[in-house]
């Protein structure tokens, strides 16, 4: 037996932190996907990425307070206008964001690096100023704090499969908007060519407003799946820009499944090594693999077939 | 009283470009500190084609995206159907009838043909491809569901123009149409060009090195040099020698 664990014990460890793992893989997942989106849609890193995600956190933690005081009565629901929520605000303030700062910067990627970083600090200052600079926690409903028994040594936490459900959704939704819907077209166009696009008439500035607000608005979404496992603070968004770079650079910037299958195999492994490792150096593997991987095929996991 | 004279003169205005679907004056463009082009002047009337000639260098391609929009002007002036557009970003100038096929066709490749033909209906609010565009190019409704990127070049091309036509232009510019593209597609494409012409009553401006496909379908030929238009000629009497030795290098 491997390591003193039985093979049936082995499997519920599997099963265990594999669902462990699918609430950090929603975090990665709407992280990367709104990344990715506007750094397809124009060219733009956005190191605050990790910030507009501790907004949503944030926003998810006042509703949680404002519940709670005002109408008790509803607490059981908070959750889901949280979520709302925690997709409006980000995504508003990236709006305010495009319009007032990054457009300017368009012509100059690697400012636009800085310019962001500058907007990650300041937006910490003034979460330290206006939330304060100790960790706050959120409360869940009762309804959605415990776990149901798949067997005697299997338990899954609600909470994972609500969040999980959440995530597909809006990944679905982002799936359609972009492949599905008029915008989206637009948004595509803009993706590929965005003299060209101008030039077939797509109001080019409106679609990258739209684009960036919807990018910073997912992250907020994570922001809301975060709050249920690790505690928000001012800097906790740093700790998964990085991780959510990994994801992005794993399944080929251009593709929406390279982005769901690496965030899914980069948090489903990283969780499943946490158990037998320590957490950093299930870290260490994981970069490491994806570094192997990278240099093999360094297009990433998946990629568009297509003449260019 | 003051009104009643402005409103004069903008009449006076109005009948004097009646006649001027394009009109460029004194247009200056440059990249960076380098001037390209040294005040171009032209006017193309409604429903002609126009054709301009040029080597490699001389500010074709230049006048073509300045005239879209996707390189600044410096100075001068360019009017569609009597609206004043230098200074507008390219959107609008589609909104305002302008529509454009690029050297190289840039086709949108990771989408359909079809795809690629909807991104021109943005602009005039349509959802659907109008038929008439599927007629003039059977070979789109084909191949609607393959992505632009693995077109032929000529299929690309036939895609670029239907995606200008999809935007409902009163002016279609076109830069470097037959490049890379085999003579008998070529021929066709005259024709196809002087069909749209006829039947949609558009204005056409090409920027070519091909002689006879200029011939062959242009009402006017303008020979552009050093970023300045140094010959005109109406194809009743063009002369084809003189031309030939502008395009010679």
């Amino acid at each position: 037996m491997l390591m003193g664990y039985s093979f049936s014990d082995l499997g519920s460890i599997l099963v265990m932190q594999g669902f462990a793992g699918l609430i950090m893989f929603s975090v990665y997942l709407l992280m990367a996907l709104g990344l990715a989106i506007i750094f397809g849609q124009m060219g733009v890193i956005n190191m605050a990425h990790g910030e507009f995600m501790i907004l949503g956190a944030y926003m998810t933690y006042e509703c949680s307070r404002l519940f709670s005081a005002y109408m008790p009565g509803l607490f059981s629901l908070y959750f889901f206008v949280a979520i709302i929520v925690s997709f409006i605000v980000p995504g508003l303030l990236g709006m305010a964001l495009e319009w007032s700062l990054i457009r300017f910067l368009y012509k100059r990627p690697l400012d636009t690096l800085l310019a962001t970083w500058g907007i990650s600090l300041m937006l910490q200052q003034a979460y330290r100023s206006i939330f304060g600079a100790r960790e706050v926690g959120v409360n869940l409903p009762e309804w959605m704090m415990g776990s149901t028994h798949l067997s005697d040594s299997i338990e899954i936490p609600i909470n994972g499969i609500i969040v999980m459900g959440m995530t597909l959704v809006i990944t679905a939704g982002v799936y359609l908007l972009l492949f599905r819907s008029g915008w989206g077209k637009q948004v595509r166009a803009v993706m590929q060519n965005r003299a060209m696009a101008g030039a077939v008439g797509i109001n080019t500035e409106r679609v990258d407003r739209m684009t960036f607000g919807l990018g910073c608005g997912i992250a907020g979404v994570a922001g809301a799946a975060f709050t249920m496992i690790g505690s928000t603070s001012p800097t906790a968004g740093q700790l998964y820009i990085v991780d959510t770079f990994l994801v992005v650079a794993f399944g080929g910037a251009q593709s929406l499944t390279g982005t769901i299958a690496s965030a899914f195999s980069i948090s489903q492994t990283r969780s499943i090594l946490e158990f037998f490792l320590s957490g950093s150096m299930a870290q260490v593997i994981v970069l490491l693999s994806v570094v192997i991987i990278l240099m093999l095929r360094p297009q990433g996991l998946f990629v568009l077939k297509v003449r260019r | 009283m003051s009104r009643t004279i402005r409103a004069l003169s903008r009449c006076t205005l109005a009948t004097e470009k009646d006649n001027a679907m394009l009109e460029i004056s004194q247009l200056r463009v440059c990249y960076g500190e380098s001037e390209v082009l040294h005040g171009v002047d032209m006017t193309l009337r409604p429903g002609e084609i126009v054709a301009i000639m040029g080597r490699n260098g001389m500010g074709k391609t230049t006048l073509m995206k300045s005239l879209i929009g996707m390189v600044p002007v410096r100075s001068g002036h360019i009017a569609l159907d009597g609206q004043e557009i230098t200074n507008l970003p390219s959107y609008q100038r589609v909104a305002a009838g302008l529509a454009f096929v690029p050297q190289g066709r840039m086709v949108f490749s990771a989408m359909t043909v079809q795809e690629n033909i909807e991104t021109g209906l943005f602009v005039r609010g349509g959802k659907t491809v109008p038929e008439n565009l599927y007629t003039l190019f059977p070979v789109l409704k084909e191949m609607r569901t393959r992505r632009g990127g693995n077109l032929s070049g000529g299929q690309q091309q036939q895609l670029a123009i239907a995606r200008a036509l999809a935007t409902r232009p009163k002016v279609l510019l076109l830069d470097e149409p037959t490049e890379g593209i085999q003579p008998s597609i070529i021929l066709e494409l005259a024709r196809t060009l002087r069909r749209i012409r006829d039947e949609m009553g558009l204005t056409i401006l090409v920027a070519e090195q091909v002689l006879s496909f200029a011939l062959d379908i242009a009402d006017r030929v303008l020979v552009i040099e050093n970023g300045q238009i140094v010959h005109e000629d109406s194809r009743a009497n063009v002369d084809e020698d003189r031309i030939a030795r502008f395009l010679s290098v």
